[in-house]
């Protein structure tokens, strides 16, 4: 399967001076005394498409979790839209303040975490009505033009036990866009599933990236991150060790543990 | 020795009439003890410290005393500072307060058990903790709670033999009426015990096609 060049997408270039949605500084996050991510500086621009690669246990998956505050983070800040995330205040106020930022991310997750006892439809429709209060018919239209768009108009009604996984994981991605998102991370979208249905969610995550959504991902799909990545960020022990746009970042690696990766790498990428 | 059919044929009918508020103890007891339960079983899970210390004090103190204590407290003791309950009541609150602090316990178990990724997942599209709880963990938490909160159930419905002790005329006292004044223990409580096992089976009988009912997913 070759990806094409063209799913690349075309720079935003009506846009002047590029703009920063995304930013951290020096992110810390530590588990007992375990240093798992040692002050991360990020930043994304709008309509960027950043993957995020490294070798397990390298605190990728952490760093975005950490982004909506999945994990709370030990130190540092998170701006999304200049606002920082989980701002100081009364534990209730913070709460509600928290599960708004929250919606500015869409999370996709390696397991899918569909909500078994819903149908397709009301999995993606759930937010848009018991968050955003949107009366229910509103809600399932919106959330039928999501799951479309994911090419899954024929399952709308099915329950996530009668999908396969690439379609549940669609379903997933369908659920984050109706909260229409800032930016959508996701969690090593394609790592649980078998490998014929990898290549339907990388489609979806392409057609998203070429329509300029925000997106940061963490995978160990090579292609995706030479073919529609903008930028490749690659993480060890913590830090950001190195990144820069596909051609140089695979091209011309001057990190010693990112040669070491991409060498152990080279036979499927 | 002789077994006195005669009695038997006689307490039959009377008994009946026990059974008839056993029952209404049981099921109103039941599904009051549900209300508290769930309210307690959310309060538990709840982000506020002291809620949580409420709860769990409540349900220290159920588990820490004895039932028949607790039906004394609230039958003897709550008049003492001005709350007199008639004996039904008395029992029926009795017996709620009881098993609320266990299905609370239930409730939070079967919450607890349900994956994290769905947590998560429900507060990555902005729910609130409140929300993740009423939304997406309660709809799945049914299912895991039913054998448990039947088999709740099944022990109140015994428990309310203890209301004998204050004269809620229920199975075991309707019994006890007979043996007092016919003093034919052995067939009378060899008869109460087969209506209690009649009942239960019938409850259990019950509680499998329930859960059997219950939406597969």
């Amino acid at each position: 399967m070759v990806m094409p060049s063209d799913g690349r997408r075309a720079q935003p270039v009506e846009l002047n001076r590029p703009t920063t949605i995304l930013s951290t500084r020096d992110l810390r996050k530590s588990y007992g005394d375990k240093l798992v991510l040692d002050g991360i500086d990020l930043d994304v621009q709008q309509g960027e498409a950043v993957t995020i690669i490294g070798a397990s246990g390298s605190g990728k998956t952490t760093l975005l979790r950490c982004l909506n505050w999945l994990e709370r983070p030990d130190a540092g800040e998170i701006r999304i839209s200049g606002a920082i995330m989980g701002r100081n205040g009364s534990v209730v106020a913070r709460e509600r303040e928290l599960a708004r930022q929250r919606c500015l991310f869409g999370f996709v997750f390696q397991r899918f975490n569909l909500f078994p006892h819903l149908t397709a439809v009301q999995n993606v429709a759930l937010g848009p009505r018991r968050v955003l209060g949107q009366p229910r018919e509103q809600a399932e239209a919106r959330a039928e033009r999501e799951l479309r768009r994911v090419q899954l108009g024929e399952h709308l009604h099915k329950r996530p036990s009668q999908l396969s996984g690439g379609q549940q994981q669609r379903v997933a991605i369908a659920r984050a866009l109706a909260m229409d998102p800032k930016v959508m991370l996701f969690d090593e979208p394609t790592s649980a599933l078998d490998p014929e249905l990898v290549q339907e969610v990388l489609d979806s995550m392409r057609a998203l990236a070429a329509e300029g959504m925000t997106m940061l991902v963490v995978t160990h799909e090579m292609r995706f991150a030479r073919h529609v990545a903008d930028r490749v960020v690659f993480m060890a022990d913590g830090k950001i060790a190195e990144q820069g746009p596909p051609e140089t970042f695979f091209g011309n690696p001057q990190d010693a543990r990112l040669k070491r990766f991409l060498r152990h790498l080279e036979p499927t990428a | 020795m002789i077994f006195d059919w005669n009695v038997v044929w006689y307490a039959v009918p009377l008994l009946a009439h026990g059974v008839v508020m056993t029952l209404k103890v049981s099921l109103v007891a039941g599904l009051l003890g549900l209300g508290i339960g769930l309210l307690a079983g959310l309060a538990s899970l709840s982000s506020l410290a002291p809620l949580r210390w409420l709860v769990r004090g409540y349900v220290d103190f159920i588990r820490g005393t004895p039932l028949l204590i607790q039906i004394f407290l609230i039958f003897f003791a709550l008049p003492v500072v001005g709350l007199r309950l008639p004996e039904y009541w008395a029992g029926v609150v009795a017996l709620a307060i009881n098993s609320g602090a266990y299905i609370s316990e239930i409730v939070r178990g079967a919450v607890g058990s349900i994956e994290k990724g769905q947590a998560e997942a429900a507060l990555s599209i902005g729910m609130t903790r409140g929300g993740v709880l009423w939304w997406v963990l309660l709809p799945q938490a049914w299912r895991p709670m039913v054998p448990a909160l039947t088999n709740d159930l099944i022990t109140l419905t015994k428990n309310s033999s203890l209301l004998s002790a204050i004269s809620v005329y229920e199975l075991t006292r309707a019994g006890q009426a007979i043996i007092a004044t016919h003093f034919a223990p052995f067939e009378l409580y060899l008869l109460l015990a087969l209506y209690y096992y009649v009942l239960i089976s019938l409850l259990s009988w019950a509680s499998r096609r329930l859960e059997r009912s219950l939406p597969q997913w």
